[in-house]
């Protein structure tokens, strides 16, 4: 018998299974009994939220692509048929256009959760680090899949994004005739996003399965930022969690559900109900929102290749972000200067927002300007020095006894600037 | 592996109100359930046939051009229609058979519509497997009941499209069409 797991389930078929292959084992140390910080507030529903938009867009998209043409001719017209002729593609199709953005506000809380709380702190760095991952291929796939309906937005977004890789010295061009297929945007473009569209879902799948994993070793960050103790300080994921996750997913189903049914197309611009036409681009272009703030920051920058490299650095510069951040407290509440720091960072990242919905011109440059400043200043400079400078606030005991008996009063910086460990 | 009240916390001096836990795990589990089912159905539903695909659902044929002993075949939703001009022998033939001596006993009558028995239209498709047999052509086989023969694994039909010789199991089905004229028929 050696070799095979000592299951514990009483049912014999589960308990047959379980020696051979033990899933219900792993499920239940995972995600029953898995002990999890108490105080968790509802900023703790937006991973279980991703997930459930990912199965979500996948389950739609693999309906839609029953019905979708990816071919250049027949694109705009199958998309059409879907929304008027396919039995409920009407509802399809809008539960997975606005479920990208539902992905995106969702995925942007949870990363924003993380600054606060100093989620990426050690020892998450890997947790944070394969997060990154994950947002970089959610953007690649929100791109290509903007781009098949093939509308003139599709069209023309799909020329000025893949055109940013032309800013590269020397390789620029061949780069992009490559991801081109071609000498512009066309029908051999279309056909290889449409496969890509397809399968990136599924790495992103294998991803997250890296973050659980991840995850699942380091135990998860709590609003304190403060290490668990001891068992006091836990529940098990079920139900708690469970019902926890499952509040805020009956919540989260009401919004999304009051765009796909009320406002379909608020997220959406209508020249994208334009077929695609390569000898006119239309005469404002604008990426959808999520991508707004990059956009500013490519505008901000007076030059190809520099906005290029600011672009794609604002996100890479997360990957680094465990090792900028040189403070050992986690939790912003314990962090009065980052406090501060964190809601201008949000503040400057919503601006770019703004700025990247507009023209360059006037006043949105100059914002666009200094919100980029500001942006990669947080990053590179202020996060390595606040953390040496500032005095934390003393640090609970534990998750159990979160007050400090009598107010307590600002411990030595010394004493209270080390994490907390496990003894 | 059930989850009890955790070992800290509950509190609860009388214990736990076990049919009231019951309850509330019921409605949730079932409004789980149904939230589920809604959200699939959608999808489920999305593969059945669409909109474009069902307006398709009729045709119209001119007879006009079918001299008598031929046929001609029409797609009708993606299926071929047998449409066959009887000659006044065939349709007596058809006519006269013995309903015992049938695989599955249906008169003439019933396949032709009244004041058109020289016009049998069936679905070209064996009730066998679903390939599509012979004769409709003069030059083509039509097995001993000058009907169809089905090259796939031999099954053969009479003048009316019913099923003499096995492996089928049942006559050739008839489509829904009627005559909006003596010389036209309308199909589905």
């Amino acid at each position: 018998m050696a070799g095979l797991h000592k299951s514990e389930f009483k049912n014999p078929v589960v308990n047959w299974i379980d020696t051979r292959m033990p899933v219900f084992t792993m499920m239940n140390k995972e995600y029953a009994v898995f002990p999890t910080p108490k105080n968790f507030n509802y900023f703790w529903n937006f991973g279980a939220l991703a997930t459930v938009t990912l199965m979500v867009m996948i389950a739609t998209g693999i309906f839609l692509a029953m019905n979708y043409t990816p071919d250049s001719t027949m694109a705009f017209d199958s998309v059409e048929r879907i929304m008027r002729d396919v039995n409920y593609g009407w509802l399809l199709r809008y539960a997975h256009a606005n479920g990208a953005s539902m992905f995106f506000i969702v995925v942007y809380i949870h990363i924003f959760r993380g600054l606060y709380y100093g989620s990426y702190k050690t020892p998450r760095e890997l947790l944070w680090m394969i997060g990154v991952v994950i947002l970089l291929l959610m953007m690649a796939t929100a791109f290509m899949g903007y781009v098949l309906p093939w509308g003139q937005m599709s069209f023309w977004g799909a020329t000025v994004i893949t055109n940013l890789f032309s800013a590269f010295p020397l390789v620029g061009n061949a780069i992009v005739t490559w991801l081109w297929g071609g000498f512009a945007v066309g029908d051999p473009t279309l056909h290889r996003f449409f496969s890509l569209h397809y399968l990136l879902p599924f790495v992103l799948v294998g991803v997250v399965f890296f973050h659980v994993i991840a995850l699942h070793i380091t135990g998860s960050n709590n609003p304190l930022g403060i290490d668990v103790k001891s068992p006091q300080d836990t529940l098990p994921f079920h139900p708690y969690y469970t019902i926890k996750d499952s509040v805020g997913l009956c919540v989260f189903f009401m919004v999304w559900a009051l765009f796909v049914f009320f406002a379909p197309n608020f997220f959406g611009d209508p020249d994208n109900y334009i077929p695609a036409n390569p000898l006119q681009t239309p005469s404002e272009i604008v990426p959808e929102w999520y991508f707004l703030p990059y956009y500013a920051i490519l505008r901000s920058v007076p030059n190809k290749l520099g906005g290029v490299c600011m672009m794609f650095g604002s996100i890479l510069v997360l990957f680094v972000l465990p090792w900028l951040d040189t403070s050992p407290v986690r939790s912003a509440k314990f962090r009065p200067i980052y406090r501060g720091l964190f809601w201008v960072h949000v503040l400057a990242c919503i601006a770019l927002g703004f700025v990247g919905a507009h023209r360059p011109e006037g006043l949105w440059v100059v914002l666009g300007r200094v919100a980029t400043t500001y942006y990669f200043l947080h990053f590179l400079v202020l996060l390595p020095i606040i953390g040496k400078l500032e005095r934390p606030l003393p640090l609970p005991e534990s998750i159990s006894r979160p007050v400090v008996p009598r107010g307590g009063g600002p411990l030595p910086g010394g004493a209270t600037a080390k994490p907390m460990e496990k003894p | 592996m059930s989850v009890t009240a955790p070992t800290h916390g509950s509190g609860h001096p009388h214990g736990v109100d076990q049919g009231k836990r019951d309850f509330l795990k019921l409605v949730t589990g079932s409004a789980a359930v149904i939230g589920v089912g809604a959200i699939a159905w959608p999808l489920i539903d999305s593969m059945n046939p669409s909109a474009d695909v069902l307006a398709l659902s009729s045709v119209e044929v001119d007879l006009t051009p079918v001299p008598e002993g031929q046929g001609i075949t029409v797609a009708w939703r993606g299926k071929p229609i047998f449409v066959r001009h009887r000659t006044a022998k065939e349709t007596k033939e058809a006519e006269d058979v013995k309903l015992s001596e049938l695989i599955e006993p249906q008169p003439d009558s019933d396949r032709v519509k009244p004041g058109h028995s020289q016009w049998i239209v069936v679905i070209g498709i064996c009730t066998h497997l679903g390939c599509i047999p012979l004769g409709n052509k003069p030059t083509d086989p039509r097995g001993d009941w000058g009907g169809w023969f089905c090259p796939c694994h031999g099954s053969q039909y009479d003048t009316s499209g019913r099923v003499r010789h096995g492996p089928a199991p049942l006559n050739l089905y008839l489509p829904p069409y009627a005559f909006e004229s003596d010389s036209k028929i309308k199909i589905g």
